[in-house]
C-alpha cells in the first residue's frame, strides 16, 4: 500500500468543499428534526386519539426501517407524484424526518422528566395552555435534553454520508469521485475517514463532558 | 411492466442475503463487543487503549465510511475478502463498538460489593466475571443490544452499495427494469418494519427469559 503524499495535499481542497456540503446538510436537516420532532412528541401525548395513534404509528414506522430505504423513498417516488426537487432537499428532508422520530422521543423523555407538580401549579393559576408549554414546562424540560440532541446531530452529521448513494455531493461523495477520477482509492477515502474522526471525536468528547456538569448540577 | 411480480423472487433472494447478513453481523457484534466492552474495563493498560481506539473509530465514523473503506481500501493490503464477508465485518465491527459501551456500562452498573465478596471468596477473575458479575450485567444489556440488532438491521441496507445484492439492492433492480418505485420500496419498507418488529419480539422474550438471573433479595 503506497501512500501518495503529493496527492494527498492536492484532494484536501476538493474534499473541504465536500466537508462543507457535510456541515450545511447536518445544519439544515438538524433543524428540521428539532421542530418536527417537538410537533411529533406534542402529538404523540395528545389526549385525542386521532391524533396520537397515526403519530405514534408513523414514529414507529421511520425508527424501525433504514434511513437509507427512506431516503430512495423519497428520491424515485416522489417524482412519480409530480414532486421534482433537488437531491440535496430531498436528502435533508430525509435526514430531518428520520431523526425528528428520534429526536421526538428524547424530547418526550425531557417532558416527562418535568415534575408533575409544575403542571398542576400553572393549571392552578389559570395560566394558558400555550403558556405553561412555552413559559413552564419546555424551560425546564429542554436543559437536560441538550447532550442527547447534540448526540444526535452529531449522528446526523456522520450519516450525512449516506446522501451520496441520492447524488449529493458532500464528502463521501466527493471521495468517491475524486478516486474513481484518480483510480487512487487508498487516499481520499482514509482522508474522508479521518475528517469524520476529527470532527466527531472531539464532539462526542465535549458533549460528553457536558453532560457530567448537567448531571453534577442536577444532584 | 405487466408480470412485475415475477421480480417478487429476488426481493425474496435479497431478504436471504440481509437475513444472512443481520444474523452473522449481530453474531459478531456481541463476541467483539464483549471483549471490547470488558477490555475497556481492563486492568492492563495497553489493553484499554486498544479497546478505546478501536470503539472511537468505529462511533466516531458512520457505517457507509467503514464499509468503502474495508471495500476498497483493503485491498491495496493485499487483503481480499468476498463483498459478502466485507459486509459482515462492517456491521459487525461498527455495531460491536456500540455494544461495547452497554456491555461497560452494564457491568459497571453492578454494585461494587459484588465484586469485593467475590474477592474476599477467593474467587478468581475468570469466576468473578462468570458466575457474579455477568449474570448480574446481562439483564441489563438486553433492551440496548435490542435496539442495537435493530440498528444492525437498519445498517444492513448500505451494503447494497458495495455490491452485496441484499434487500435493498434487489430493490434497486426491481426499480431499474421495471421503472416501477413505489412498489419495490413499498414492498422494501414493509420487510424492514417487519424483520425489526421480530428481533424486538426475540429481545423482549430475552429480556423476560434473563431477568431471573439477577435476584435482587
Amino acid at each position: 500500500m503506497d501512500w501518495d503524499w503529493a496527492f494527498t495535499l492536492e484532494i484536501i481542497p476538493q474534499l473541504l468543499q465536500g466537508l462543507v456540503v457535510t456541515v450545511e446538510i447536518t445544519v439544515l436537516a438538524s433543524a428540521l428534526a428539532m421542530v418536527v420532532g417537538l410537533v411529533l412528541a406534542v402529538g404523540a401525548r395528545s389526549g385525542v386519539k386521532l391524533i396520537s395513534y397515526p403519530v405514534t404509528g408513523f414514529v414507529e414506522f421511520i425508527r424501525r426501517t433504514p434511513l437509507l430505504v427512506q431516503l430512495y423513498c423519497l428520491f424515485y417516488v416522489l417524482p412519480d407524484f409530480g414532486i421534482i426537487l433537488p437531491g440535496f432537499v430531498v436528502g435533508v428532508i430525509g435526514l430531518g424526518l428520520h431523526n425528528s422520530c428520534y429526536i421526538a422521543e428524547v424530547y418526550r423523555a425531557g417532558i416527562e422528566g418535568v415534575p408533575r407538580g409544575q403542571w398542576d401549579a400553572a393549571t392552578a393559576i389559570n395560566l394558558p395552555r400555550r403558556y405553561v408549554w412555552t413559559r413552564v414546562v419546555l424551560p425546564q424540560a429542554i436543559p437536560p435534553m441538550i447532550p442527547a440532541l447534540g448526540n444526535y446531530i452529531l449522528f446526523m452529521f456522520k450519516e450525512s454520508a449516506l446522501l451520496a448513494a441520492i447524488t449529493v455531493v458532500e464528502l463521501m461523495n466527493t471521495a468517491r469521485i475524486i478516486a474513481n477520477e484518480n483510480y487512487q482509492y487508498i487516499e481520499p477515502i482514509t482522508l474522508v475517514g479521518l475528517f469524520y474522526l476529527a470532527v466527531s471525536v472531539p464532539s462526542a468528547f465535549a458533549l460528553r463532558r457536558l453532560e457530567d456538569r448537567l448531571a453534577r448540577r442536577a444532584a | 411492466m405487466p408480470e412485475w411480480w415475477g421480480y417478487l423472487s429476488l426481493i425474496e433472494r435479497g431478504a436471504w442475503v440481509t437475513f444472512q447478513i443481520t444474523v452473522l453481523g449481530c453474531a459478531l457484534a456481541l463476541a467483539v463487543a464483549f471483549v471490547a466492552g470488558m477490555g475497556r474495563i481492563s486492568p492492563y493498560r495497553p489493553v484499554r487503549w486498544l479497546a478505546v481506539t478501536y470503539i472511537e473509530f468505529f462511533r466516531g465514523t458512520s457505517g457507509m465510511v467503514q464499509l468503502f473503506w474495508l471495500f476498497y481500501v483493503l485491498p491495496f493490503a493485499g487483503i481480499r475478502f468476498e463483498p459478502m464477508v466485507i459486509g459482515i465485518i462492517g456491521v459487525g465491527l461498527n455495531v460491536g463498538s456500540f455494544g461495547a459501551e452497554v456491555v461497560r456500562g452494564a457491568i459497571l452498573a453492578v454494585p461494587k460489593g459484588q465484586t469485593e465478596a467475590a474477592i474476599t471468596l477467593n474467587f478468581t477473575r475468570w469466576q468473578r466475571m462468570r458466575r457474579v458479575i455477568l449474570p448480574q450485567a446481562i439483564p441489563a444489556m438486553l433492551p440496548p443490544f435490542g435496539n442495537l440488532g435493530i440498528e444492525l438491521l437498519k445498517m444492513s441496507a448500505v451494503v447494497s452499495l458495495i455490491t452485496i445484492g441484499d434487500l435493498t439492492f434487489q430493490a434497486q433492480v426491481f426499480r431499474l427494469q421495471t421503472g416501477m418505485t413505489a412498489e419495490p420500496f413499498g414492498i422494501l419498507l414493509v420487510i424492514y418494519f417487519l424483520f425489526a418488529s421480530l428481533i424486538a419480539l426475540g429481545a423482549r422474550r430475552l429480556e423476560r427469559r434473563v431477568s431471573g438471573w439477577a435476584k435482587s433479595e
